[in-house]
């Protein structure tokens, strides 16, 4: 039987390419900040992208997020091609992220934060919360059920009540990831985690993130320059340098490739 | 007995003031803009209860076509003059709100004449009496319909799905949008639950004053403002706060014969009092600035 003509969004090892992106530019008047970035992330994978500063990688998880459109390429998610969404569309298909700098809700609770990320997945029409109707009840009651449970994974339930800006810094971290969780991603983009953080924390957080794959099967791309964290639970790495691929491949071969030590540390 | 009923109208117009600021507030806080157009909308709401009335003459009938009506009114409004500018500079929106304004109330003109309608149909006259103190109808209504709006907007606003959104994108609209929040449809929400409120507010005015004209919603709408900025513009509690504080130094101010003649001017001192020592208003966010 002749070969069918191979699928692009399944890996060569077999494994569904949750992530394709092709050829992706971005050109802001003169400056090309991403130029011709490929992606393929494999599900269940954990992908790193790493670079010096100003290489374009939070570009990257921009245009991935819709916050720009990409000049020119395109990416898909599980074979959907969402270039060109809106930001709300494109998470609602479900890619979700976190941000370099913490931008939670700070005058809403830590319980609430992670409502608003649950977003629509419970019907309740504005008119039956406006009239306060039977079901606007039950729809709440759910909201804060799912929450908790979040929270609980997280090890912040008992926080739960207090302003998420009153939170320590590691733990506002977090809440993070938990928001984005709430909104039932497939794929979850992670801009800096560890930013800021102390080893302690930092040891935390690679638990997390170890965790919520295992637990929800999750695929995640992560923004890191913290190398122990990356050389400690990264597979797959691309390098950008000045908005091109640099390297890319195993995370073991990509760290001893000479370009990419020049890069970072000079000749 | 004259302060404690100077007191209690204050209260009752207060209450107009602290249901037309809610809309200012709302949509200040999520929007981040100022609807200098949004008096006009009671006035807009005022003709439609005088259409109604005249074709079809119940007064509750008159106030649920003006609330229909100006919710389609607010929405539009911001579909078609604030959403292009969304982005653009503040001025540039501010400057198109009182164009707005101004199309509103020269429509108006155009459409009914500049001399004043009676709505008498909506009059609600007679009070109570307790003692030598004597209470109007529109007043005890007033300071109701005031308190049940207070009630279920604060539980719409913190026990609701679209009330958490709402507060999300007014904190960080960018991260609400790409945690999938809908931007456009909360601000088109808020839009439509002022210009609901501003419906409600005008008809509690005609109760007691029902006179129509398309200036109408000029005054209260600079007085509501003006609570909106004293309670902290862009906190619910404060435009409630600041719309009650108003309606009763009004009231009281009104009711001392000295001072009487000054009164708008005794209520714009306390706007500059409260900066004074407040700059970002009562309930206000002070923010002080990281370095």
């Amino acid at each position: 039987m002749a070969d069918l003509k191979k699928n692009p969004f399944v890996a060569e090892d077999g494994r569904e390419i949750v992530l394709k992106a092709d050829h992706l530019c971005i050109q802001f008047g003169g400056l090309k900040a991403v130029d011709d970035v490929n992606l393929s992330i494999r599900r269940g994978e954990l992908y790193g992208l790493i670079g010096p500063n100003g290489a374009g990688k939070t570009t990257v998880f921009n245009l991935l997020t819709g916050v720009y459109k990409p000049t020119s390429g395109r990416f898909f998610l599980c074979g959907k091609d969402l270039t060109g969404k809106a930001p709300a569309e494109i998470n609602r298909c479900g890619i979700a992220r976190t941000f370099q700098n913490i931008r939670l809700f700070g005058n809403l609770t830590v319980a609430e934060n992670v409502m608003v990320g649950l977003g629509n997945q419970i019907p309740c029409s504005l008119f039956e919360s406006m009239f306060r109707l039977p079901r606007h009840f039950k729809a709440e009651a759910e909201y804060r059920k799912k929450a908790m449970e979040l929270l609980e994974v997280f090890h912040l339930a008992e926080y739960a009540d207090h302003l998420a800006q009153n939170l320590p810094y590691g733990k506002q971290r977090k809440l993070e990831i938990a928001r984005a969780m709430a909104t039932n991603p497939t794929l979850l983009l992670l801009d800096e985690p560890a930013a800021g953080m102390n080893p302690n924390e930092t040891q935390e957080l690679m638990d997390v993130i170890s965790f919520i794959r295992q637990r929800f099967g999750i695929t995640i791309l992560l923004i890191e320059h913290d190398m122990r964290l990356v050389s400690g639970i990264c597979e797959q790495l691309t390098v950008l340098n000045f908005g091109t691929e640099l390297a890319k491949g195993d995370t073991a071969s990509v760290l001893n490739d000479p370009n990419v030590i020049k890069a970072y540390i000079g000749e | 007995m004259d302060f404690l009923s100077a007191l209690i109208n204050g209260l009752s117009s207060g209450g107009t003031y602290a249901i037309i600021a809610l809309g200012y507030t709302m949509v200040y806080g999520i929007a981040k803009m100022l609807n200098f157009a949004h008096g006009d909308v009671i006035m807009v709401g005022g003709y439609t209860m005088f259409l109604t009335l005249m074709a079809l003459g119940h007064p509750l009938v008159a106030l649920a076509a003006a609330t229909v009506f100006c919710v389609i009114l607010g929405v539009t409004i911001e579909r078609l003059a604030y959403r292009p500018l969304r982005g653009a500079s503040p001025l540039a929106v501010l400057i198109t709100a009182i164009g707005v304004s101004f199309l509103l109330q020269s429509l108006a003109q155009i459409i009914f004449g500049s001399s004043p309608k009676m709505l008498v149909q909506l009059q609600i006259s007679g009070g109570i009496t307790l003692g030598a103190l004597s209470i109007d109808y529109s007043t005890l209504l007033t300071l109701a319909v005031t308190a049940v709006v207070m009630v279920v907007l604060s539980l719409f606003v913190k026990y609701s799905k679209t009330g958490r959104a709402m507060v999300a994108v007014s904190e960080d609209r960018d991260a609400a949008l790409l945690m999938g929040v809908n931007t456009n449809a909360i601000i088109a929400i808020t839009f439509a639950i002022g210009s609901a409120l501003a419906a409600i507010a005008g008809y509690l005015m005609l109760c007691k004053a029902p006179s129509l004209s398309n200036t109408m919603g000029a005054m209260p709408g600079i007085k509501a403002f003006t609570a909106a900025v004293i309670g902290g513009i862009g906190s619910i509690p404060g435009a409630m706060l600041g719309g009650i504080l108003l309606g009763v130094v009004e009231s009281i101010s009104y009711s001392v014969p000295a001072l009487a003649p000054f009164t708008d001017a005794v209520e714009f001192s306390i706007l500059i009092l409260v900066l004074l020592v407040r700059p970002s208003g009562i309930l206000g966010k002070m923010r002080r600035e990281k370095v």
